[in-house]
């Protein structure tokens, strides 16, 4: 249990997904100019990271395992993510309604979202058993959550700042970014 | 000037995937702590991006149009794999200090940008030295991102020391994810600067279609990337 804690602060807080793994960074860039559409990218994330980790933990062990077969491990994982995305739409569509309203627009765009990706190639690499593979995924996943609504938040303050002129746009965000990124590096002596 | 030369003018300088369309900026900001890592990250994308636009270029008439991403999609992650195993056996510690951004070449915008907007609807040969010119600019940026890094957070150039530590302090905060962040946004202002100036002379540069500048209209990648706007339609 404590280990299990332990991975879930590290995945979410310490070491950020995207404020320090640098997974995900598109999603981080392009939706985050409002709150809520940021919180809605960030809970289609949790949805999908937390379900395609279980699922890829479990084909890594039941089938890729016994087969001897790891080395197909990416290409495995990038088809069977995108087929499940595809999977996942068509079932809140139909079951979840009221769930759908509030995350299916994003569900599309996250196929190929490097931070799914790089969470199951991180279980494997790490060798965590199913369960810790999906803490870790739930908690990173968190830490996309907090990552871009805490971005979202400050972009609706510093949109009517006088920023010069090169630094307007991107530049600006990195720079956002960059802050961020470094009081989060705040919690590095926590674990 | 012959269409091959075309092809590597144009990825290393016109359209720099790093410095001009901005695109792959994940591994732009996760592997650029030094110079090296930067380099052999550039090249290893530049193996996968010749050889997948090779491959794609040369079934082009052969693959359904239904099912080409999924059908590029196996071909990237193939080549990826492949370039992987041989990155750990021959150079074990660039690909310890890659890790998982090596795999994560199969989600790149870069490549299946360049599949989707090159590859598949030109011959094989153009295709292949549109893949080298690409893959070249792409290491010559992140080679650039890598030397600045190094240089200003550890005084060093491909790992030799070449800022004497007795005067020079190194500003850690470069090496580290911050850095990257401060790098790439001080890039980004000066390409502004410089795409303005370009246009004011009358030979405006190529614009961004990467993520970063969330214009995904023009993105290659638009049929299945991960933060395209006109899907979420809520912005």
């Amino acid at each position: 249990m404590k280990t299990l804690l332990l991975i879930a602060i590290g995945s979410a807080i310490v070491n950020n997904v995207v404020l320090s793994q640098f997974l995900g960074i598109c999603p981080f860039l392009g939706v985050s100019k409002k709150t809520e559409t940021a919180a809605g990218m960030g809970g289609a994330v949790i949805f999908v990271i937390t379900i395609a980790s279980f699922v890829t933990s479990l084909i890594y062990k039941f089938i890729l395992t016994p087969t001897d077969t790891q080395y197909l491990q990416t290409i495995v994982f990038i088809l069977v993510i995108a087929a499940l995305v595809q999977f996942v739409e068509m079932f809140l569509k139909k079951s979840i309604p009221s769930l759908y309203q509030s995350l299916g627009v994003y569900l599309p765009l996250i196929t190929t979202n490097c931070a799914v990706l790089g969470v199951a190639l991180t279980n494997v690499t790490k060798e965590y058993d199913i369960l810790t593979g999906v803490v870790n995924g739930f908690a990173t996943a968190v830490g996309f959550f907090i990552a871009i609504t805490i971005m979202a938040g400050v972009r609706e303050k510093i949109e009517y700042n006088d920023i010069p002129k090169p630094f307007q746009g991107t530049a600006i965000v990195l720079i956002t970014a960059c802050l961020m990124s470094i009081a989060f590096m705040g919690f590095s002596g926590m674990i | 000037m012959n269409k091959y030369l075309e092809r590597l003018y144009n990825g290393i300088i016109k359209e720099n995937p790093t410095f001009v369309l901005m695109l792959g900026m994940c591994p732009t900001l996760a592997v650029t702590t030094g110079a090296m890592n930067g380099l052999g990250m550039g090249l290893s994308t530049t193996v996968v991006l010749i050889l997948s636009n090779l491959l794609i270029s040369a079934f082009r008439k052969v693959i359904p149009n239904g099912v080409r991403m999924p059908a590029y999609i196996v071909i990237v992650a193939s080549l990826v794999t492949v370039v992987e195993f041989v990155m750990k056996a021959y150079t074990p510690s660039l690909a310890a200090q890659l890790g998982v951004y090596i795999p994560l070449i199969v989600v790149n915008c870069i490549i299946l940008g360049r599949a989707e907007s090159y590859a598949s609807k030109n011959p094989v040969l153009p295709s292949v030295f549109d893949g080298l010119g690409m893959g070249l600019g792409f290491t010559f940026g992140l080679t650039c991102i890598g030397i600045i890094r190094e240089i200003l957070g550890a005084g060093q150039l491909f790992g030799y020391q070449v800022l004497s530590l007795d005067w020079f302090t190194p500003i850690t905060i470069f090496v580290m994810a911050p850095g990257a962040f401060l790098v790439l946004a001080v890039l980004v202002a000066i390409m502004n600067i410089v795409r303005e100036k370009m246009e004011a002379k009358g030979k405006p540069l190529a614009s961004p279609s990467g993520c970063l500048t969330g214009d995904c209209a023009s993105c290659g990648q638009s049929s299945l990337c991960t933060g395209r706007k006109d899907t979420a339609k809520t912005e």
